[in-house]
């Protein structure tokens, strides 16, 4: 599994806590981050290697089964790694890069065509987090989507939420998570 | 639990009794020493540089504690002095030297293999594959390091470092009880007469090590198809398992000395041994000078950079699962400096003036991106100071271009004071522009003797930077606010005036990823497209890409006020 985006949108904190779904479900797991750039708006990624046995943590081209982009950009930046029928969940968020503010590099026109061409969900993960309590938790909502779409039980996905957000935003995470899981759950058959 | 690499190694070391922990910050290395200095009941302290924290380490060592020394691979160069000679001393104490590599350059200026230094030095070196070897390893080391008298060193590297696996400890001990300490000239004053017996105790040092390293050494042989064997260390090892599921593998745990018989017997089961390392050819030379034979994969394995498994894939003509094409024209997303950066306006100011820049490693190498783009090189901790000394002595007087050297505080204080003593003593001219943020931002802001901040929070002694340069003997020094277009202008514009003189000016504001302070965002009024707020590269300001104006963004704008020092039309309000 790949989470990818932009310094400063809680990739880490939503690997953490993929990374505590896969444990408290008995899973081997290893997530590799690339930091020391993260916080001046470079792009980010995170690489969540799961299963019985897991060696390389490393994903490459066609490798990654679920790809969870909290950037438009960067999710159409992310997508020769993913296999094949994978998995593909966006925030429906753009996040303009230096280039383009400065009118050096302008955006595709074509990214949300791209998108669904790649069958993305795309979640508007930052409007549900803003209802739930907080914009902050748009990383949660992306994780309730993905979890209606794979493996992991519910209560398994939401010990990990709990156990890994800040103590005074648990229920404002809870509601965030069950957001996008709903949301999933009601927009799966679009893709 | 899940550690990464970097906390697995602290862990360890705090469970086997280490009580002091030295280091300086480096990405990949940092968390390391962060993670240790979270014990109350040990001692961990940043130190100026690499060598001075190897050094504090030794004598630490020498007293009879068990140390943990931390740095990035880059950092050995700087303590490469002390560690080749406490290879001759050995140790007190067991003291065990994180050296975290960064195949792929994510974050260094180059990438070399630190597998080299240990060889050079003749130090023990412990390869770990994931946090769980990484804690094993280190929880080893302690006990190697004071069996066979030698510094021990753990070479990670960015895959490693910064990959969270599960980790199972192990019953914590304390350092072994050790008998009080003597003074040993014999085996701590390296003159020529005593380093000449210690030469000799390390070359049987070696000797044993290797024995240890074939009879009992953490190497294991997976066994496979016998048609193809390979060689491998760290994570190219977990890379190849990967990759190559149907090979006999034989992965090293120690990689100096090589355990020779142990790599012997393992080429002589299969038919036909590769070696697969990561940018790098240490392991290849050292197995090819054992008389082993290693064959080359069908295509050639990347030279420079990471392995992954797709790499070896391809050049063991394995298939390689395909991606979809890239998605051609999407613009890149470097990184850039913050918005409401205090120092933006300093690298504007250079950019405006021509000059020419040296410039250091930290935030402010994203000086040199476009727009602003106002550096002419960058190549090590401090090399800013002094290349501009050497600029100044190629070109004197016959450029008209200023030459300005830009320096963060801690790089400063880590090399940057021995090259101003330099360019001071030699009576050398140029601009020094210090960059003073209040902390060490890019790793993460950790504490420097410039903000006097220590990493386990006892109250330090923050060093007075302007009156240490006065007592250099700089002629000109001046602390300037660089959030002041006009003062940065003018203190610029005096100091290149001046050709035949040093000046210093210390541009001081703290990081505003410190204090985090935002105060109301600006907006553009009236824009009348000039363009020039948009040559400051600050991420909050953009402009529409049909009319050509200029919007700030109010969610990234932290009200700053450097742009709409820049506006002529005084277009940018609040």
């Amino acid at each position: 599994m790949l989470l990818c985006g932009v310094g400063g949108q809680g990739t880490i904190l939503a690997a953490n806590i993929v990374a505590d779904v896969a444990e408290r479900c008995g899973q081997d797991v290893k997530v590799s981050e690339i930091h020391g750039m993260a916080q001046r708006g470079g792009a980010v990624s995170t690489m969540i290697a799961l299963g019985d046995d897991v060696h390389s943590m490393v994903i490459g081209q066609g490798e990654a089964d679920v790809i969870i982009a909290f950037e438009k950009l960067e999710a159409l930046r992310s997508l020769p790694s993913l296999r094949s029928g994978g998995m593909l969940i966006v925030n429906d968020e753009l996040i303009k890069p230096a280039s383009v503010l400065t009118g050096k590099a302008s955006i595709p026109s074509d990214v949300d065509d791209e998108l669904g061409f790649a069958r993305a969900l795309i979640v508007p993960a930052e409007a549900e987090a803003r209802e739930a309590g907080s914009p902050k938790s748009a990383n949660v909502v992306l994780l309730g989507a993905a979890s209606a779409l794979f493996g992991f039980p519910e209560d398994a996905w939401l010990a990990a939420v709990r156990a890994n957000v800040p103590p005074k935003t648990v229920e404002m995470n809870e509601k965030a998570f069950a957001a996008g899981r709903q949301f999933a759950l009601e927009h799966e058959g679009e893709r | 639990m899940l550690l990464s690499g970097n906390e697995a190694v602290a862990r360890a070391a705090l469970d086997a009794g280490a009580t002091v922990g030295t280091g300086y910050p480096g990405t990949p290395s940092t968390e390391t020493l962060e993670a240790f200095a979270t014990d109350a009941d040990v001692y961990a302290e940043w130190c100026t540089n690499e060598k001075v924290a190897l050094e504090v380490a030794l004598g630490a060592s020498a007293g009879g504690a068990r140390v943990l020394c931390t740095m990035k691979h880059v950092g050995v160069n700087v303590a490469a002095d002390p560690l080749f000679t406490a290879a001759y001393t050995g140790v007190g104490g067991g003291l065990v030297l994180l050296a975290a590599d960064d195949p792929g350059m994510h974050s260094s200026q180059n990438e070399q293999d630190s597998h080299y230094y240990a060889a050079a030095a003749h130090v023990l070196m412990l390869d770990p594959a994931d946090s769980q070897e990484a804690y094993d390893l280190t929880r080893a080391a302690y006990e190697l390091s004071e069996r066979f008298d030698v510094p021990v060193m753990i070479r990670s590297s960015v895959r490693i470092s910064h990959t969270k696996s599960p980790v199972q400890t192990s019953e914590p001990t304390r350092a072994p009880e050790r008998a009080p300490y003597e003074s040993d000239p014999s085996k701590w004053v390296m003159m020529p007469a005593f380093a000449k017996g210690r030469r000799r105790r390390q070359l049987e040092r070696i000797r044993q090590m290797r024995k240890w390293a074939n009879e009992e050494g953490p190497n294991r042989v997976i066994d496979g198809s016998k048609a193809v064997g390979i060689i491998c260390a760290g994570a190219a090892y977990q890379h190849v398992r990967e990759a190559l599921p149907d090979a006999s593998i034989l992965k090293l745990g120690v990689t100096y000395p090589l355990p020779d018989e142990v790599i012997r017997t393992f080429a002589e089961t299969v038919q036909e041994l590769f070696v697969v390392e990561e940018a790098s050819t240490y392991l290849h030379e050292a197995v090819r000078a054992l008389g082993v034979s290693v064959a080359e994969p069908p295509s050639e394995l990347p030279a420079f950079g990471e392995l992954s498994p797709n790499l070896i894939r391809a050049a063991f003509g394995q298939p390689v699962p395909q991606g979809a094409d890239e998605v051609e024209g999407l613009p890149a997303r470097p990184p850039a400096l913050c918005p409401g950066c205090p120092h933006r306006l300093v690298f504007k100011e250079l950019s405006r003036q021509k000059a020419i820049v040296c410039g250091d490693i930290g935030c402010y190498t994203l000086g040199a991106l476009p727009p602003l783009a106002a550096m002419d090189c960058c190549v090590d901790m401090g090399a800013s100071v002094s290349m501009a000394h050497g600029f100044e002595l190629a070109l004197g007087t016959t450029s008209d271009r200023p030459i300005v050297g830009i320096i963060g505080d801690s790089t400063f204080a880590h090399s940057g004071l021995s090259s101003l003593m330099t360019t001071v003593y030699n009576a050398g001219a140029g601009t020094i522009c210090i960059l003073d943020n209040r902390t060490t931002a890019m790793t993460g802001r950790q504490g420097n003797p410039f903000n006097g901040q220590q990493i386990q929070g006892r109250e330090g002694v923050e060093l007075d930077l302007e009156r240490i340069i006065s007592a250099l003997g700089v002629q000109q020094v001046s602390t300037v606010d660089p959030n002041d277009m006009e003062a940065v202008r003018a203190a610029l514009r005096e100091a290149a005036r001046e050709r035949e003189r040093l000046d210093v000016i210390i541009f001081k504001s703290p990081c505003v990823l410190l204090e985090r302070k935002i105060a109301d965002p600006y907006y553009v009024a009236s824009c009348t497209g000039c363009g020039v707020c948009l040559t400051l590269g600050c991420p909050a300001i953009g402009k529409y890409p049909d009319t050509g104006l200029a919007y700030i963004d109010p969610e990234m704008c932290i009200g700053c006020g450097q742009c709409a020092q820049y506006c002529r039309f005084n277009a940018i309000c609040r």
